[in-house]
């Protein structure tokens, strides 16, 4: 490190004796106002931190829905073509075909919140209003059975909102299993003979080289 | 320069070369296969035309300098590209092409190569438009320019940038012919940046700051959780890769640099950095980026990208193009734990294993390069790679993996690649007993 910084530490050691308020080690950039993180800062958390103003409606939320995002993600959230899957799914986890969605496997309600207010719908992020997201994220409640029809969205009831798959996510724990042994691997006759039990041609799904 | 490149055969596209072909008269075949055949034996009484006969760069002078002001690579090098697999997405504005790492060497990805992946595509952003704010638990909530930003003291750290989904189509097995298509969600550069930790002092951190909210200026507005030792120890907020200004595609103006945990949390066109005591749990941490188990329980938080190499060469983009006799077996193996201490290739589908040369720079979370010299019998081979990292992780097989994560967990495949290596010295990607 050049002496630069250490002489301005030195200045800020001294700044901060005679009680001025600690404005940084190199004194760049400039606060934010409070206009500027309220543009920005939009994100929402578990606990409804981050969460808008506002209320929408299951139906609201279906009118929403068939207009701005069916065409993608089904009028059930079932899918158009290769777009996301938004519902069903319910007991497929463990299958040999397990489809996540919202219903099925998303932990957190704020996520539906926070993602469909940030990315979507898919070709005009940031076009929703609160009340739209939060009619929306009814809907999609709706449509994967967790909700009546005439089930309304608040910022006040947002909390008690729980989703079933909560439970079923568990921190990283890689360095205990089996497959993390630390150990001196095998270095010859390490198995008995070697077959070919695979071939990818067999499947056919690499893409087509342009030299081909 | 645009050129229609249907052929590998670099006299097909020389109009220099055409010009002077009708010398050649009926020996106006393949430059390479005329060098061949001449290195071979078989040649003409004479020897090599591309020797006896005189060629037009060795006659009429080039172009001057700044023909080509912002160079690019050789045309007969227009080939070497990435590419994507179309049939895995919906659409190519959220989606991800690939590395040719079977066309690279050394430890370096270029700029120009280095795979893409984008949510809501490519964010043309104007750097005097582009501002970061911290906000949250800090002290003073601020902004930067980019000015400001490129004031800070400075520093270069070489990383890989690995997706977690790297090589997610083999959990079932193989399927891809390719090591770009099994392996190239990576990419090695060197970043230039300010490291986080100086702009978070910068902003004064509260008692209770424990994780940041990284966010992009892009249409998806990727955010991820990041805990804040990470972000204390070797994070950075970069602007430049490999001496140059970020690509686009890369996140120009700036990006965060993450070293060794998973490329999505790598965000680009980085506009703000959130402080707060608890993870956000969002879209990338829940719906993506968790670990689906047999037993239908997903794991979380899994940052950091295992220990891993493969065989670049040959593989089956690029075959062995020669009879039997002396050749390079190359690849590359990195670890988010450390650096590659040992690389161990197998030429027998994993029965014995001899340990190859890593050579160039051994890096901290960076690609390592390693060949394996060998004499080819020319008979069949099952070349595998193994890389040891230097916290002494073991790279496993495929099906020690899904004994442990069965088969559904698309996040994280580090197992060991097999190539089938035929007589002729075709490649196919097998998985062996
Ligand atoms: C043009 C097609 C399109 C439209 C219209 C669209 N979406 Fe999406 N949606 C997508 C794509 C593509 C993704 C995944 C993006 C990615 O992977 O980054 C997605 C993802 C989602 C997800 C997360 C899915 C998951 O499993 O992670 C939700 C929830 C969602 N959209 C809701 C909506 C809502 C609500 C609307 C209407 C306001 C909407 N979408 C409109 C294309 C669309």
């Amino acid at each position: 490190m050049s002496k630069f910084p250490k002489l301005i530490v030195a200045a800020m050691a001294a700044s901060l004796l005679t009680g001025a308020a600690f404005a940084g080690k190199y004194k760049l950039g400039r606060e934010a106002t409070s206009e500027e993180v309220a543009a920005w800062n939009i994100d929402v958390r578990p606990d409804g931190q981050g969460l808008p103003e506002g209320s929408g409606t299951v139906s609201r939320g279906e009118e929403i829905w068939t207009d701005q995002c069916a065409s993608c993600h089904g009028d059930f959230g079932e899918a158009v073509d290769r777009w996301p899957v938004i519902a069903g799914g319910q007991d497929s986890l463990a299958s040999e075909d397990p489809v996540k969605t919202v219903g099925s496997y998303w932990p957190y309600l704020s996520t539906v919140f926070d993602y469909v207010n940030r990315a979507m719908p898919f070709t005009e992020a940031r076009s929703l209003t609160p009340d739209d997201v939060y009619a929306l994220t009814a809907y999609i409640m709706n449509i994967n059975d967790l909700v009546d029809e005439d089930f309304e969205l608040s910022k006040a009831n947002f909390a008690e909102q729980k989703l079933p798959n909560e439970k079923n996510f568990f921190d990283d724990d890689r360095s205990s299993s089996p497959v993390f042994a630390k150990t001196e691997p095998c270095m010859s006759n390490c198995k008995p003979e070697v077959s070919v039990t695979m071939r990818a041609r067999v499947l056919d799904v690499t893409p087509e080289d342009d030299s081909d | 320069m645009v050129r229609d490149m249907t052929t590998d055969s670099p006299t097909d596209n020389s109009k220099l070369q055409a010009r002077r072909s009708f010398l050649r008269g009926g020996l106006a075949i393949g430059g390479a296969a005329a060098a061949a055949a001449a290195t071979s034996g078989a040649a003409l009484a004479n020897g090599d035309p591309n020797i006896l006969e005189l060629k037009d760069w060795n006659q009429y002078p080039g172009d001057g300098v700044d023909a080509r002001p912002y160079g690019a690579p050789s045309e007969f090098e227009e080939h070497v590209q990435r590419k994507s697999v179309p049939w895995l997405t919906a659409d190519p504005i959220s989606s991800v092409n690939f590395t040719p790492l079977h066309e690279l060497d050394g430890i370096i990805t270029p700029n120009g190569l280095c795979f893409e992946r984008h949510h809501s595509g490519i964010a043309e952003v104007d750097p005097s438009e582009h501002r970061l704010m911290i906000n949250g638990l800090v002290d003073k909530q601020l902004v930067f320019t980019m000015e400001d930003l490129m004031r800070f003291p400075r520093k270069n750290q070489i990383n890989f940038l690995e997706c977690a989904a790297n090589s997610g189509m083999e959990w079932r097995g193989a399927q891809l012919n390719g090591c770009q298509f099994t392996h190239g969600m990576i990419h090695n550069v060197m970043y230039t940046g300010v490291p986080l930790k100086t702009l978070l002092e910068e902003a004064g951190l509260k008692g209770n700051a424990k994780w940041l909210l990284p966010e992009g200026a892009d249409a998806s507005g990727m955010t991820r959780s990041v805990p804040i030792e990470k972000a204390l120890d070797d994070c950075l907020v970069a602007w430049k890769m490999n001496g140059e200004a970020l690509r686009p595609e890369q996140g120009y103006p700036l990006r965060l640099v993450v070293p060794g945990w998973e490329g999505n949390m790598w965000v680009k066109w980085l506009r703000r950095i959130e402080v707060g005591d608890k993870p956000w749990h969002h879209r990338e941490e829940t719906s993506k980026y968790t670990d689906l188990m047999a037993n239908g329980k997903a794991r979380r938080f899994t940052w950091e990208m295992d220990v891993k190499s493969v065989i670049t060469n040959p593989s089956p983009q690029a075959p062995l193009k020669h009879d039997k006799g002396f050749t390079v077996l190359s690849g590359v193996a990195w670890s988010g734990r450390g650096k590659v201490s040992r690389v161990d290739v197998s030429l027998d589908g994993g029965r014995n294993w001899q340990a190859a040369r890593i050579d160039g720079p051994s890096i901290d979370k960076s690609m390592h390069r390693f060949y394996f010299d060998f004499d080819w019998d020319g008979s069949e081979l099952l070349l595998q790679s193994r890389a040891i990292d230097s916290e002494g992780y073991v790279q496993p097989t495929k099906d020690a993996l899904r004994a442990v994560r069965g088969e559904n967990s698309i996040y994280h495949n580090n197992g060991i690649q097999t190539w089938h290596i035929k007589k002729d010295g075709t490649v196919e990607n097998v998985e062996v007993s």
